[in-house]
Formats: structure tokens, C-alpha cells, sequence
């Protein structure tokens, strides 16, 4: 890509123009803000195509992605797990974690026979109704302690609401939503605006 | 670049590691005219590739959160951390005798843990040099506050610390840089603090307000733990190194692992066996002086499997103290949610890479439950988010959905992480030794980790919790950590190893009976060995210990050097 040739001819020129005798580089302050953009600017134009899931099989990571989006949904403003990129985040960490293949893996599995049994259909053919019946119920521990049955569901959601919420809010669009401001160069620290009463 | 190793070479002085012990070393014997050749176990560094500085998670496929997720249970596994500092180094093993935890954190990089600490810089107080004396636990230290105060004055000037200056007896005051405004989570800590009489003052942090030596100030993106590419905080890769390569009296072996210190029929040192690590190869570098810097465990390590006829216990070990006296910080940690944080508007909360505030130990003029001292860190606020962030929430909101994604945004910043570090007091049952039955995958027998925390250190941690509880509840908050006071870890009492301030291995001492070092950190019984690392400590006051490493071996040094000049080494 032309733009990381660039990058690379910015990094060697700043390199030698600065260090060339040193083992050891540090950077100016403008330098390293400059370099730093272009990297970002290069990040933004990847196109991310079609995911081809690495551990999940097709139907699963559908099942995924609609848990994800059910998790953290869209709203007026933000976009929610699945534009975050979140499925593909949980099915990387699953593809590389034996605990998450099992708990995560095992998980949709187990949905799938649960509401077969209940409803006839694997959790994906289910009626929005169904799906939110069945989810009601793993996603409280509480519902663990009257109906046992139901611990397999509670684990694997819990996991899955803590993996899809680090996929979201790590995200561009997450990042932005919940309104963070910094990862800048400033000359002095703003310090705090007034605190309220405590 | 890197010489290649001639056999017939000798070296004036060969310095083993490159943190802070080996880095003050190397700059002070170049810049005074001595050839120095460094071995360091792991790779050279290449801040401008290395450091991930200001790379947000969503540019790395694995958000931050390491490998299948093992940042969640091991930090040193994210890959926004500076590079190869770790708590497990695979091929390179410790083990723990029954009973025991221990954790062991190691960085194998030019400049090693100076990459991946925590910056903050704070002076032993007069006090802390004599402890024994007041409460007869421990041993004084055959130095005063006033013998190393000069260093302390040169380290700071050199390196950049910021601070204040506020008379406080177990925290001196020491050259600083003009400390940056506080972040609300200070203000709001401090507030608290205020209502209970508790010292709450701007910490003393490595890291540049100003420009200092052609080093660019801080521009405040909370990430010192990444590397900095600026090097606007301290790093001896990035401070130390340079000055001392620019002397061209420095040559760096990189991948070397040592293995044995040599000496000869006199007894003196002649030099240092290493394992070439891309090799394989068992190579040696001759020098007429020896300085190890390899962290306080890792030089008892060298010390105890450098064993000859003439030193049968190891070398520097007739008094048996080597590995002994093995002291970490007391630590504990505590969480609060004070729900008026809620109520900020967006803002900048980055900041430095630590706490812009901080509470030196303050009960200095009462009598305590407990003896000697500590001190407290926090951070919270609206950092940066990272992965595993919001699991708190998720845990005790439970559910799914628009609510679920309102209340994470609500509660977001709202949160303050609390680290007390206390003075632990070395015991007999705490100490590193060669384990007989292992080896790395060099063939270097690997250490034997035995650590118990004493009674004083469970009535301290006791004492943290309860501070903690105390300033959340004074700002309205709800104090969040559960801990029990019976079982493994009594009032989240932290494992030994965890706080990466174990030190005392190598102790310094006015009598040869009950010390390896004499109190310029030289062996009693070796004149051209030193050891200039956190293994000379007498005992572990409640401050980081990076700053006393510096100012001791900087000491060290300029006495090395010194008698070098009249041929006494």
C-alpha cells in the first residue's frame, strides 16, 4: 500500500535525521503526533470484507451475531455489537481459547437443544418471543438458584455479555459513545472541570 | 552494531542488566572513562516499532485483550504493553516450595523493567534508614538518609521527577519538576481525605513537565506503560543507555543469559559466563570488574550457581545471606463506585501514565496498630476504555440491551481503583534458593521462591482496606471490595512478587557475618564485584523502590570508579 510505504519512509527519515549514531530512537513530540495519524488514516482505509469465522461454524456464528446485537444493540445514534465488530472479536479469542470453546461453543449448543426442546426450532428459527423467553431466563444468575437446569445458559451468557461488551465499548463507534476524550498530544493537562457535591 | 565478542578482550567492567541498577551503572563508569561491556538476556529495543503509544484497541484484532483473552487474567498479556516484560517466561521457569505463592515479574528487553513500571520516584525518609533502632525488627542500614540524599539529587535532576515540596517527614521532598493539575478522581480522593485528616499531595512521578536534557515534557496520554516514544518519562533504555552509548565505551551483548561469575585463584572476579540464547552457545566476556544489575532475585540466582571450591555457598555468600532477607511490598487493592462521578461532563482525564495525587503515609506521628508505614495509589475515571472495563457492570447489572448499554455509559468513569504499598519486614521463612532438581531451558538451575507475610503485614492490610472503605464513604460512594480476614490472602493481602518490588537478596551490611555488600553495594569478600541492584536493600520502606536503585547504584558506581582511578580494583 502506498501509504505505508510512506509511513515507513517517514519513520527511516526521522530515524537517521535524528539518531543516525544511536542505537536507541526517541522521537520529537510533532514527529511521533505526525506518524501517528498517518498510521490512523491508513487503519481507517482498510476494508474489512466478508469474515470467515475461525472457530464458530456458519450457523453458529449467526447465532452470535444476533446474541451480540441483542446484548448491545443500536440506538438512535450508535450502532451496536455487530457494527462494532464484536462477533468477529469473540469468535478470535474463542478460535485461540480452549475455556471459551467449551463455554462459548458448548453455549450456542446448548441454546439450540433448550429451545428445540421448548420451542421446536434452534434459537435462531425462533419467534422473537421465544428468543426473548429463553434469554430472560440466562440472563439473570437468579434464575440459576429456582431452576438449576438453567446454570450451562447463565454461564455462557454471562461470558458472552462481558466478551461482546469489550468488543463493543473497545470499538470506534463504543469509544465514541460513551463520549471518551483523549489518546491526544496536548501541551499542558486541562485539569478537572468543577467537581459536584459528593 | 553490536561488537562482536574478541576472546582476548578485556573489558574494564562487565554490567550485568540493563534496568535501572545497570543502566545508572553503565552511564556513570563510561561517562567516567571506563570501557563497559552490558549483558542483557533479552533483545534489544526499538521504541519507534515496539511501543504501541497511542494505538487505540479497535487497530488490533485482539482489542487489547492479548491471545485467547489472557490479558483478563495475566495484564502483561496485552499487546498494548511495552514489549517482553512478563509473569511467565516460557523455557524459563521458577518454582515455589510447598506452601509458598510467589509471582515473579521479568522483563527480558534492553532497559527491562524500567520499561513497564509505574514512573513513581519517591525518597526513602530519614526514618527508614533506622528502623531497627526504633523498633528492633529488621536491620539498620549501614547508610544514612544524608549519604545517598546527594544521589537522589543527581538521579532526579538527570531523569525529570515531578512533585511538590510539603515537609512531610516520611516523604521527603527531593528536586522536582512542577507537578500537572489534578484529574477529578484525584480531587475526588483528595476531598475524601480531606474529611479524615488523611495527606493527600501531588505524587512524585518520573515523567517530564518539562523539558529536561533535549527530552520532549509529557504530552498526557495516560499510556507510560506502553513506552513512551518521547521518552518524556524514564525509561534507562530511553535515559540512561543513550548517554552512556554516546561515550562509545559501551558495547550491549543482547540474548546473553549469564550463568556464572568467574574468579580466579586470588578470588577476584575475571569475568562472566553467559548462554548465548541464538546460539546456544556457553560464552565468556572477561572484565577486571563485575557490577550485577540483573534485579535483585536474578543476581542471588548468579551469585548462589556461581560456586567454586573457593566459594562453595556461592559467590559473596560465606555469611549465607544471599537469597535471605527476601522482602516484597505489603500490598492490597480496593475498588469504590462514587456515584457523584456520574455526574461529570465529558472531559480530557488522561493525564500521566499514574495518579496526578497521592497519599504518602501519614500516621508517622501516632502509634499504630502496626509497625512502619504505607502508602496509597489510585486511578480510575474515564480512561481510555479497555477490554474487560465494563465486566463489573455487566456483573452486577446483569440483562441484555438498551438498558444494559445506558447503564455501562452512566457508570462509566464513575469508578476509583485503590493500591496501598506498606513497608514488609524480611522473616526467616522468606527467602529464593537453588532449586536442586530444575533447570531452565539454558541449563541454568532455576530459583526456589519461600514467602510468608508475618502478623504486621495482615494488621497493615487490615488498616488499607479500611482506609479505602473510609474514603469512599466520605464522598458518598459505595465501597466495592469484598475481602475476608482468614485464608490465603487475609484483607486481600497481595501475593508476594505481585506488588514487583521484591528486593533484600544481597543485603549490604556493615558486618561481613550478616551481609554479602559493604555500603557502597561492593562484596565484602570479592573487591571487583558489585551488586548495584534492589538486592542490596536493608529493608523495603513503603516507597517503589526504583529511585533508591538508582541513587544507590549511581553511588555505587561513582565509588567503583573511584577506586578504579587508584588501582584499588
Amino acid at each position: 500500500m502506498p501509504l505505508d510505504i510512506t509511513r515507513r519512509d517517514v519513520l527511516k527519515s526521522l530515524v537517521m535525521g535524528i539518531s543516525g549514531e544511536s542505537v536507541l530512537h526517541t522521537m520529537p513530540l510533532q514527529a511521533a503526533e505526525q506518524v501517528h495519524r498517518m498510521v490512523m488514516e491508513e487503519r481507517g482505509q482498510a476494508s474489512r470484507g466478508d469474515y470467515a469465522p475461525k472457530f464458530f461454524t456458519a450457523h453458529a456464528y449467526q447465532t452470535l451475531q444476533l446474541l451480540c446485537q441483542t446484548i448491545i444493540p443500536p440506538d438512535g445514534e450508535t450502532g451496536g455489537a455487530l457494527e462494532a465488530g464484536a462477533p468477529e472479536f469473540i469468535d478470535l479469542l474463542t478460535s485461540e481459547n480452549h475455556d471459551y470453546q467449551l463455554v462459548l461453543g458448548g453455549g450456542i449448543a446448548w441454546l439450540d437443544l433448550t429451545c428445540n426442546d421448548r420451542y421446536g426450532h434452534a434459537f435462531l428459527e425462533c419467534v422473537a418471543a421465544q428468543q426473548k423467553e429463553i434469554l430472560d431466563q440466562i440472563a439473570y444468575r437468579e434464575n440459576g438458584q429456582k431452576d438449576p437446569a438453567l446454570g450451562p445458559g447463565i454461564r455462557f451468557f454471562s461470558l458472552l455479555r462481558d466478551l461482546t461488551t469489550d468488543g463493543f465499548f473497545t470499538s470506534k463507534i463504543g469509544i465514541k459513545y460513551l463520549e471518551y476524550i483523549g489518546n491526544t498530544y496536548v501541551a499542558e493537562f486541562p485539569g478537572c472541570p468543577p467537581l459536584p457535591e459528593s | 552494531m553490536l561488537e562482536i565478542i574478541r576472546t582476548g578482550r578485556v573489558y574494564d567492567v562487565c554490567v550485568i542488566g540493563s534496568g535501572a541498577a545497570g543502566g545508572a551503572s553503565a552511564k556513570v563508569l563510561t561517562e567516567g572513562g571506563l570501557n563497559v561491556v552490558m549483558l542483557e538476556a533479552g533483545p534489544m529495543l526499538h521504541p519507534e516499532t515496539d511501543y504501541k503509544e497511542h494505538v487505540w484497541p479497535y487497530e488490533l484484532a485482539h482489542r487489547g485483550a492479548g491471545i485467547g483473552g489472557g490479558a483478563f487474567s495475566d495484564y502483561s498479556k496485552t499487546e498494548l504493553f511495552a514489549p517482553n516484560g512478563y509473569w511467565k517466561i516460557e523455557g524459563e521457569p521458577y518454582t515455589k516450595a510447598p506452601g509458598s505463592e510467589f509471582m515473579w515479574f521479568r522483563s527480558r528487553i534492553l532497559g527491562g523493567r524500567t520499561n513497564h513500571w509505574g514512573r513513581i520516584a519517591l525518597r526513602f525518609a530519614e526514618a527508614d534508614f533506622h528502623a531497627h533502632s526504633s523498633d528492633g525488627l529488621g536491620d539498620d542500614w549501614p547508610i544514612t538518609y544524608q549519604d545517598l540524599a546527594p544521589y537522589y539529587d543527581k538521579v532526579e535532576r538527570y531523569i525529570g521527577v515531578f512533585g511538590s515540596k510539603e515537609n512531610i517527614p516520611s516523604a521527603p521532598d527531593g528536586i522536582f519538576l512542577p507537578p500537572p493539575k489534578p484529574r477529578c478522581t484525584d480531587l475526588m480522593v483528595k476531598r475524601g481525605c480531606d474529611k479524615l485528616g488523611i495527606l493527600c499531595v501531588p505524587s512524585r512521578l518520573a515523567i517530564l513537565t518539562q523539558s529536561v536534557n533535549g527530552r520532549a515534557p509529557c504530552h498526557y496520554c495516560d499510556q507510560c506503560v506502553r513506552g513512551c516514544k518521547t521518552a518524556s518519562n524514564f525509561s534507562s533504555s530511553q535515559v540512561l543507555i543513550p548517554p552512556a552509548m554516546a561515550t562509545g565505551r559501551l558495547t550491549i551483548v543482547t540474548g546473553a543469559m549469564a550463568r556464572e561469575i568467574v574468579v580466579n585463584d586470588e578470588g577476584k572476579a575475571t569475568g562472566v559466563s553467559y548462554v548465548d540464547k541464538a546460539t546456544r552457545r556457553d560464552q565468556q566476556v572477561r572484565a577486571r570488574a563485575v557490577v550485577v544489575a540483573g534485579s535483585s532475585c536474578e543476581s542471588a540466582r548468579l551469585l548462589l550457581n556461581s560456586r567454586s571450591q573457593r566459594f562453595p555457598q556461592g559467590l559473596a555468600n560465606s555469611s549465607g545471606v544471599v537469597g535471605r532477607n527476601l522482602m516484597d511490598s505489603v500490598g492490597s487493592l480496593g475498588a469504590g463506585y462514587i456515584p457523584a462521578l456520574e455526574k461529570m461532563p465529558p472531559h480530557n482525564h488522561d493525564g500521566v501514565g499514574a495518579m496526578h495525587l497521592y497519599i504518602p503515609w501519614w500516621k508517622f506521628d501516632r502509634k499504630n496498630e502496626f509497625l512502619r508505614g504505607y502508602h496509597i495509589e489510585f486511578m480510575g475515571g474515564k480512561t481510555m476504555p479497555t477490554a474487560g472495563q465494563f465486566h463489573g457492570v455487566c456483573q452486577q447489572h446483569e440483562g441484555y440491551g438498551l438498558d444494559l448499554k445506558r447503564r455501562c455509559k452512566e457508570k462509566y468513569g464513575a469508578f476509583i481503583h485503590f493500591g496501598a504499598r506498606g513497608e514488609m519486614i524480611p522473616n526467616k521463612d522468606t527467602y529464593c534458593e537453588i532449586d536442586p532438581n530444575t533447570v531452565d531451558e539454558w541449563g541454568i538451575p532455576v530459583l526456589r521462591f519461600h514467602f510468608q507475610m508475618g502478623e504486621n503485614e495482615i494488621t497493615m492490610a487490615r488498616d488499607m482496606q479500611q482506609t479505602f472503605r473510609s474514603i469512599v464513604e466520605a464522598v458518598g460512594g459505595t465501597y466495592l471490595t469484598e475481602t475476608k480476614a482468614t485464608g490465603k490472602f487475609p484483607h486481600g493481602l497481595q501475593t508476594g512478587g505481585e506488588v514487583i518490588h521484591e528486593v533484600g537478596t544481597v543485603r549490604m551490611g556493615n558486618d561481613p557475618k550478616t551481609s554479602a555488600l559493604n555500603s557502597f553495594c561492593q562484596a565484602h569478600e570479592v573487591k571487583n564485584l558489585f551488586v548495584t541492584d534492589g538486592g542490596c536493600f536493608v529493608t523495603n520502606p513503603d516507597k517503589n523502590p526504583t529511585l533508591s536503585i538508582l541513587a544507590l547504584s549511581w553511588r555505587a558506581s561513582e565509588y567503583l570508579l573511584d577506586e578504579a582511578r587508584k588501582g584499588n580494583v
